[in-house]
């Protein structure tokens, strides 16, 4: 791939690109980093590392009074059981568009992408409507319903990408062998799909992590916010005071993480995001 | 097309079952396996759809009628949410609120696609540095948009960053135009890379035979780039493209928790119909919902029709494939 005959001229403008690259990505995301780890005081400092180093912001978010467990624990639960349900629901719909052949096959298909397309406000608004009448404000599942209209659109297309790459022979061989094709699909296809039933998880896992306006719409009680909201709401101690360092410290503790598990499986991760062609 | 003569020998169990001869052969497990998905989008898209087309008609109605009784509940008005976004006292907002999204959309997008398809260029052809570059590239997409809002809102404050490292002193969170320019490196930092990654998947397919070629011929590699690169990436480019666009036409986090709910130079439609539903407004608010899933549903038809964006992919069946398979199929099915 790589053109090795490349003059020298070019590949020093490579090299420049490969380094404006990397300080695109990782500069803004550092400055988070170094500010969540200066004193409060200093969140005005914009020296390029911290000095004196200081956890104060860490433990600011984590005081009781901010109840920020408590927010992260509602992000695991509502990301967790939308990943859940859409990876059970999804990955037979997935199967079948990768591996059936059956009329409207096309529009099937189609059909789930256009879903993912969707607006999510246009749901949100009757939606909202609804879970105030059966009163259903302030419940996980609130959050965890509407999410799925992004989430499941999102797995099925991703998981039926990798149940393409898996070659057709391997179970039909099994087929031949006397199988039928549900213990083809359980006992040779399922085991040799769980990578990419792993990555589609970690894909619907930080999309449904990262929602915003569900979460924000459906839940008025700080004991049922998500860590997103919860952080986009912290407060200072007075009014228009915005407690920056806290604000970072949070972001910090609600992106590394990701990040962490980002980058242990990024060739994985890569080849959903790019196979599927959506977010 | 070989066929439904004898199988050769070796292949012990050759005279399979085969399916995939006839389209109609798994309708009945595809339907079966199909259900499940099809049954939650029904329940979380196509019921709020249509739940939103009716509470658009409607509107609350909360007042004491003619004979002195107090009326509360819904009254159906027809038209009359849309007409008043339209020209009515709304109007204004609607139309401002129109603008940005609109706004947003094609300024993030071209950012977007130049920076990412620069991006994709020098991720495929760099000799060195692919592994952290493939690495940095995913942070920002990892990154919760409300998180990099607040990332971006601390950047951008008066005496941060941004200021210091420009010289300038800009108020940039703040109602004006520079609000709007916040908006929008937040969102091409966030989201230039993804379309980087898609459209180096894209270049990864080009065969080097190509540029072979096209340099035997003595093309620069500036004619290359026109010529062969971006005809031949078009399609991934195309794709990310369109859900690029359809993503930014519903933005919402990031003007929402950079700026503030009710800016004027940054509120988009998403941003409109939520507040106007969380204040009870219903009947306005599905009125806003509905204008932004039909200006969405018409990019993207225009997408797919008028560019010939291929969102299927190879999810598709491709056509010549199925007949010629329907063909061979009848001798093949020996079961």
């Amino acid at each position: 791939m790589s053109d090795t005959k490349a003059p020298g001229g070019r590949r020093w403008l490579l090299n420049v690109g490969v380094i404006i690259i990397v300080i695109y990505c990782l500069v803004p995301f550092y400055w988070m980093v170094v500010s969540a780890f200066r004193r409060p005081n200093d969140a005005g400092d914009n020296s390029p590392l911290p000095s004196p180093w200081s956890l104060e912001n860490f433990d600011a978010v984590f005081s009781p009074s901010v109840g920020f467990w408590r927010s992260l624990g509602n992000s695991l639960v509502v990301a967790g059981t939308t990943t859940i349900i859409t990876l059970i629901v999804g990955t037979f719909a997935a199967y079948t568009l990768a591996r059936l052949d059956f009329r409207f096959k096309n529009v099937a298909a189609g059909i789930i992408i256009a879903t993912s397309m969707f607006p999510g406000v246009a749901l949100l608004v009757p939606l909202f409507k609804l879970f105030t009448d059966i009163e259903w404000i302030n419940t996980y599942q609130a959050m965890i319903v509407p999410s799925l209209s992004f989430a499941l659109p999102l797995a099925v297309w991703t998981l039926a990408t990798f149940f393409r790459q898996m070659p057709k022979e391997l179970e039909e061989a099994a087929m031949v062998d006397g199988l039928t094709r549900g213990q083809a699909f359980r006992k040779v296809i399922l085991p040799l799909a769980a990578p990419g039933m792993f990555t589609t998880a970690i894909i619907t896992f930080i999309a449904a992590w990262n929602e915003f306006i569900i979460a924000l719409s459906m839940v008025n009680e700080k004991e049922m916010k998500t860590a997103t909201v919860a952080i986009s709401q912290f407060t200072g101690s007075s009014g228009f005071d915005s407690p920056f360092g806290t604000k970072m410290a949070a972001g910090v503790i609600v992106t590394v993480p990701l990040v962490i598990v980002v980058l242990i499986f990024q060739r994985r991760i890569i080849a959903g995001l790019t196979a599927g062609g959506v977010k | 097309m070989t066929t439904s003569t004898a199988p050769p020998p070796t292949a012990a169990g050759a005279p399979k079952p085969s399916s995939k001869s006839d389209p109609q052969k798994h309708g009945r497990l595809a339907v079966l396996l199909l259900t499940p998905t099809f049954l939650v989008l029904a329940l979380v898209i196509l019921y709020p759809l249509i739940a939103a087309v009716r509470e658009s008609l409607y509107r609350k109605q909360e007042g004491v009628d003619e004979a002195g009784f107090v009326v509360e509940g819904e009254n159906f008005v027809g038209i009359d949410n849309f007409t008043a976004m339209f020209t009515g006292e709304a109007a204004d907002r609607f139309w401002n609120a129109f603008f940005n999204t609109t706004f947003f959309t094609v300024t993030t997008l071209f950012l977007e696609i130049v920076i990412g398809v620069a991006m994709a260029l020098v991720m495929h052809h760099a000799l060195r540095g692919k592994g952290i570059v493939r690495a940095s590239i995913l942070v920002p997409w990892a990154i919760p948009t409300a998180v990099s809002a607040i990332m971006w809102q601390f950047i951008f404050q008066a005496d941060g960053v941004a200021n210091e490292v420009l010289n300038s002193q800009i108020l940039w969170t703040t109602e004006g135009f520079q609000a709007k320019v916040a908006v929008i490196i937040a969102d091409v930092w966030k989201t230039a890379p993804f379309v980087g990654l898609l459209v180096l998947a894209g270049l990864q397919i080009i065969s080097n035979d190509v540029y072979e070629a096209a340099r035997v011929d003595g093309a620069s590699a500036w004619k290359q780039f026109w010529r062969i690169t971006l005809p031949l990436v078009k399609p991934a480019l195309l794709v990310a493209i369109l859900f690029r666009g359809l993503d930014a036409l519903r933005m919402f986090d990031l003007p929402f928790v950079m700026i503030g709910p009710r800016k004027r130079s940054v509120e988009t439609l998403s941003m409109l119909a939520q507040e106007e539903a969380l204040n009870l407004r219903i009947g306005p608010a599905a009125a806003y919902a509905i204008v932004l899933f039909v200006y969405v549903a018409v990019v993207a038809y225009a997408f797919v029709k008028l560019l010939g964006a291929d969102v299927l992919g190879e999810a598709r069946t491709r056509d010549k494939e199925a007949k010629q398979k329907m063909k061979v199929g009848p001798g093949m099915a020996t079961v």
